[in-house]
């Protein structure tokens, strides 16, 4: 058929649309590569929800014609990418990985699809995630499990984990993911992939299913540092749709990549090395990074986030009251799942909406919602939900202490393990801790980034999370670019045969230098 | 017994103390936080969009336009206007309500501490507001039989609800705020109050309590009183029940009641104890409602005289209370008689002493032909300078009202001016007693008999020459100087 090899279709997008623009390769090849590779490995994988095939057909045939006829393309010209199912797009069911949306065909598009539209990307598919994105391991998809393609016993991480997974495997050039409490940084860093979650109000939410509004970002989620620069000049910038967003200029991030880190003061808050409570080949792959820092010029300090352990019972409070909010509007009348209440005598309003609800959400989410219509209960609001916004202002304000005594980039571990097995984590509060490190980032709103750094003993990629200031994604990128030049996995890539079976097919024994192929 | 009649009684021991929640649909032309139109009467549903339907994903912007109108009407009644106020979400569960939740103010409303001037028959009286801020309305549910449906066009149209102080004593004064909020909205073109569709409607908190007594009794909540007939009846009825339960030992339960107009009478709708808990939260989704300087300069400039201090002008210079009353029931009338006012000078008249006139004319005879012919007075063909130069040509002696009338006439019908059509037909009145005097010479003469009766005390006889005189003179005849030299010519030689 096509004749694109497994080479290309494990190239960065930047690669793919540079090439698709000079008539290398043409976007139907690169769409029909990925979709035969999604029909070889996901059926075991399980990182899609919906393959939109056809559309991306007819999507890429449209752009290479227009390519024939001499129009110049956008600077994702041909991208096949895969969308997270939190992600609105127009024609092409969206179900945030629920049963209540089970079905659901948008009649619009998120603002980050039309300006990923309009640079020349094609949408291949959507991509599995925990229900509402309420999760840390894609167990809570209300369709399937994901599994991680480095070890396919083990999770993927989550919420974004479909995304994480099929970028990791290759069934897409890139894609986004939605990040809430650490959503996108956490399953990159369990997956290999690079992860960006922008500052709030630098990408439109506009389209994006709203678990807890104060809290969500849209970002990119991708096989390069570069990548994840290109896509988030894509989609960022002020939106008429979105309040919330920020009106400020959208930098050529990809310019900051080749600055290096001389100069840059890096900060390692000692809150986030707990002894005893870091995988310890996470904590030796972030000394390998440290290490490297400082070597390529950087001036690594010890710092302090003194509010981080309130970070994690904040975040329980405001996003459940948020999600509680949020999702009142799934209420069986408009569209979605409705339940059927046939046989019942005399049913109600209120029984037709107790018996969607009842049917629609999973235990995560119930859970959730009853956490958060408790936190806001009369009479309870200032003990619960300003507690804890006030506990938000305090770690804010932690991290401005820190960049007004000239930390440039807080480095941490992206997670307290590597990808966990599959059905392992047996309480809600343990699954909670998988995202210990991620959520003051955003409960500050500040710019956050997952950037592989190795694999551990077994061979499961290991991240180091990169946080900045307001708007100051391009200093995150540039480090960003530094770790993954030298201490990142270069063509180390999960093996992927056809076979479903579940053995284990990353080669175990392999050596942090060795490649995979 | 009726109402009206047991009531004023019970007064006499009881007073009712009354506070009023209007909500006001603001009259932009899109909804509160998206395009949608905000038209009456469309089919169902049909005025919506994703973020109306409430749909995954969609985000709220508040609508400009709609907060300028609420500032408006902030200014207009001494509120203090907040910088920054802040949106929150109301929770409830109903299928009219698409998100589950409805954007309002909470505790940091647009307007607080403001007043309104509430005309109370003829006597303006200050009624304190406690707050107006904004929000959206929700859809609207029918119900038939087992099915339900919802229409969701008037879902997120931005409204104002403005909450008084317990401080009316009276349905009578209920209703009287009602009618001066809504000829304020009016006035201000920020709503066309219709209360027929839905446009302005009213919640009201009653209770009562003995007279001398300074603690508020136990209150409820009367919902759905939607015109200015329900508000009065609802609320009488209201006080009524109240007296009679507490003069019989019972108490008032805080409850809220729905009022029904067909069996005028009111129906509890739910107790306070299984109240809705609302759950309010600020919404993350919108940032705080900035109201800037060049918004308010744009506010104030816009800004007309409003209809309390016009009234008060109207009395001052000699007008009737009704009429002034009647005169500010809308501005463009007002605005009409003030263009009348306005150009008196013009024509020769002094504008105060001559309002009087001029309100007369426009209420009784421009007022009776834009009725006979269906017409607004913005729709007059007869403008404000017209008037102005008719009562100019009365006062000023050239035409008899009389004539006048046949003027107003013809210009209300051929658009000519007044002056015009006095000058083309020759109606300049007669007021030189060297043309009258020899028309009355000859009367009496022709007359005799009629003159001996006039002198025999028949005082009547003195028209029927004034009419001899006027026929004579095709109307034209100064009234006045024609009475005048008719009675010295018919006093016994």
């Amino acid at each position: 058929m096509s004749g694109i090899d497994a080479a290309t279709l494990h190239s960065p997008a930047a690669v793919l649309a540079r090439r698709v623009r000079g008539g290398e390769i043409t976007a139907i090849d690169l769409v029909e590569g990925y979709l035969a590779r999604i029909a070889a490995y996901d059926a075991d994988l399980g990182a899609y929800l919906h393959v939109a095939a056809d559309a991306a057909r007819r999507s890429a045939e449209e752009l290479d014609q227009r390519r024939k006829a001499g129009f110049s393309l956008g600077p994702l010209a041909g991208v096949p990418l895969a969308l997270k199912d939190l992600v609105v797009t127009k024609g092409l069911v969206t179900t945030a990985g629920s049963k209540m949306l089970d079905g659901w065909v948008p009649p619009y598009d998120a603002t980050v699809v039309e300006k990923l539209r309009a640079a020349d990307a094609i949408v291949l598919g959507k991509t599995n995630c925990d229900e509402f994105g309420m999760g840390s391991s894609n167990e809570n998809s209300a369709y399937h499990v994901t599994r991680n393609p480095w070890d396919r016993t083990r999770v993927p991480g989550g919420s974004s984990g479909g995304s994480a997974a099929a970028v990791a495997a290759d069934l897409c050039a890139a894609s986004l993911g939605t990040d809430t409490g650490g959503s996108i940084r956490q399953p990159a860093a369990m997956c290999g992939a690079v992860g960006l979650k922008p500052t709030y109000g630098r990408v439109s939410r506009w389209g994006l299913i709203a678990y807890a509004s104060s809290l969500d970002a849209i970002g990119p989620m991708t096989k390069t540092v570069e990548d994840a620069a290109l896509m988030l000049e894509t989609i960022a910038g002020a939106d008429p749709r979105d309040a919330t967003t920020i009106d400020a200029p959208v930098p050529r991030y990809r310019d900051a990549l080749s600055l290096g880190v001389t100069g840059l003061t890096i900060g390692l808050p000692r809150e986030y090395f707990p002894p005893g409570g870091l995988d310890p080949e996470i904590r030796a792959a972030l000394d390998a990074v440290v290490a490297m820092l400082r070597d390529a010029g950087a001036d690594v300090v010890n710092m302090s986030l003194p509010h981080t352990a309130l970070a994690l019972p904040a975040y329980y409070v405001l996003a459940p009251a948020e999600a509680s909010s949020n999702l009142a509007r799934y209420d069986g009348v408009r569209y979605g799942r409705r339940a059927s209440l046939q046989g019942q005598n005399k049913a109600s309003l209120a029984d037709m909406l107790e018996q969607t609800r009842a049917e629609g959400f999973g235990p995560e989410v119930k859970r959730r919602i009853m956490l958060g219509t408790f936190a806001l209960r009369s009479g309870y609001y200032d003990a619960y939900y300003k507690k804890a916004q006030q506990v938000r202002t305090l770690i804010k304000q932690d991290f401005d202490q820190a960049f007004a005594n000239g930390i440039d980039v807080v480095l941490t571990p992206t997670t307290p393990t590597t990808a966990f097995e599959i059905g392992a984590t047996n309480s809600p509060m343990q699954m909670y801790l998988a995202d210990v490190f991620t959520l003051a980032c955003n409960l500050a709103g500040l710019p956050g980034l997952s950037v592989p750094c190795g694999l551990n003993s077994v061979g499961l990629p290991i991240g180091v999370q990169l946080m900045g200031c307001t708007l100051d994604e391009a200093t995150l990128l540039r480090v960003g670019a530094v770790i993954e030049r030298r201490s990142g996995l270069g063509d180390r890539k999960p093996a992927m045969t056809p076979e479903s079976d579940t053995q284990p097919e990353f080669a175990a024994a392999v050596p942090p230098t060795g490649g995979l192929a | 017994m009726s109402t009206d009649a047991v009531l004023p009684q019970l007064l006499e021991e009881w007073e009712p103390v009354i506070g009023l929640e209007i909500h006001v649909q603001l009259g932009s032309v899109s909804k509160a936080f998206s395009s949608s139109a905000t038209t009456f009467g469309e089919p169902p549903n049909s005025l919506t969009d994703p973020l109306v339907l409430g749909m995954p994903g969609t985000l709220p912007v508040y609508n400009q336009r709609a907060a300028e109108l609420a500032v408006a009407l902030g200014v207009a009644t001494s509120s203090k206007i907040r910088a920054r106020s802040r949106f929150a979400r109301k929770h409830y569960f109903y299928p009219d309500l698409p998100k589950g939740y409805q954007i309002t103010q909470s505790d940091e409303p647009l307007c607080e501490e403001g007043t309104l001037d509430v005309l109370m028959g003829t006597q303006r009286m200050a009624i304190r507001l406690q707050r107006i801020h904004l929000e959206e309305d929700a859809g609207k549910s029918s119900h038939h039989g087992t099915v339900s449906h919802v229409d969701l066009n008037r879902a997120g149209v931005p409204l104002v609800e403005v909450v008084t102080a317990p401080e009316l004593h009276s349905a009578e004064e209920a209703a009287e705020f009602m009618r001066s909020l809504h000829r304020l909205v009016r006035w201000l073109g920020i709503s066309d109050g219709d209360m027929e569709k839905g446009q302005m409607r009213c919640d009201a908190n009653v209770s009562v309590r003995r007279r001398g007594e300074d603690r508020l009794g136990t209150r409820t909540e009367l919902k759905n009183i939607n015109s200015f007939r329900f508000v009065q009846n609802a609320i009488d009825n209201e006080i009524v029940r109240q007296i009679r339960l507490l003069e019989t030992g019972e108490r008032v339960l805080r409850e809220t009641r729905l009022w029904d107009a067909t069996a005028n009478a009111s129906f509890p709708m739910r107790s306070k104890e299984e109240a809705n808990d609302y759950r309010y939260f600020p919404d993350p989704d919108l940032p705080p409602l900035l109201i800037d300087g060049p918004m308010m300069a744009r506010v104030m400039q816009t800004l007309p005289t409003l209809p309390g201090p016009r009234f008060e002008r109207y009395r001052e210079w000699g007008i009737t209370g009704d009429d002034a009353r009647t005169l500010i029931g809308e501005r463009a009338l007002s605005d009409y008689f003030e263009a009348a006012i306005a150009a008196l000078p013009s024509v020769g008249c002094n504008a105060v002493a001559h309002a009087k006139a001029v309100g007369n004319w426009l209420l009784t005879t421009l007022l009776g032909a834009l009725n006979r012919d269906g017409k607004s007075i913005a729709e007059s063909p007869f403008p404000a300078t017209a008037l102005a130069a008719i009562v100019g040509l009365i006062e000023g002696g050239t035409i008899s009202g009389k004539i006048a009338k046949d003027v107003f006439d013809e210009a209300y019908q051929t658009g000519a001016e007044p002056a015009a059509i006095v000058a083309a037909k020759g109606l300049v009145q007669i007021s030189n007693p060297a043309e009258l005097l020899p028309i009355i010479s000859r009367l009496l003469v022709e007359n005799p008999k009629q003159i001996e009766a006039y002198r025999n005390g028949n005082e009547k006889m003195l028209g029927y020459f004034v009419g001899k005189v006027m026929k004579a003179t095709d109307g034209k005849a100064n009234p006045q100087v024609l009475n005048d030299l008719l009675r010295k010519a018919l006093v016994p030689a």
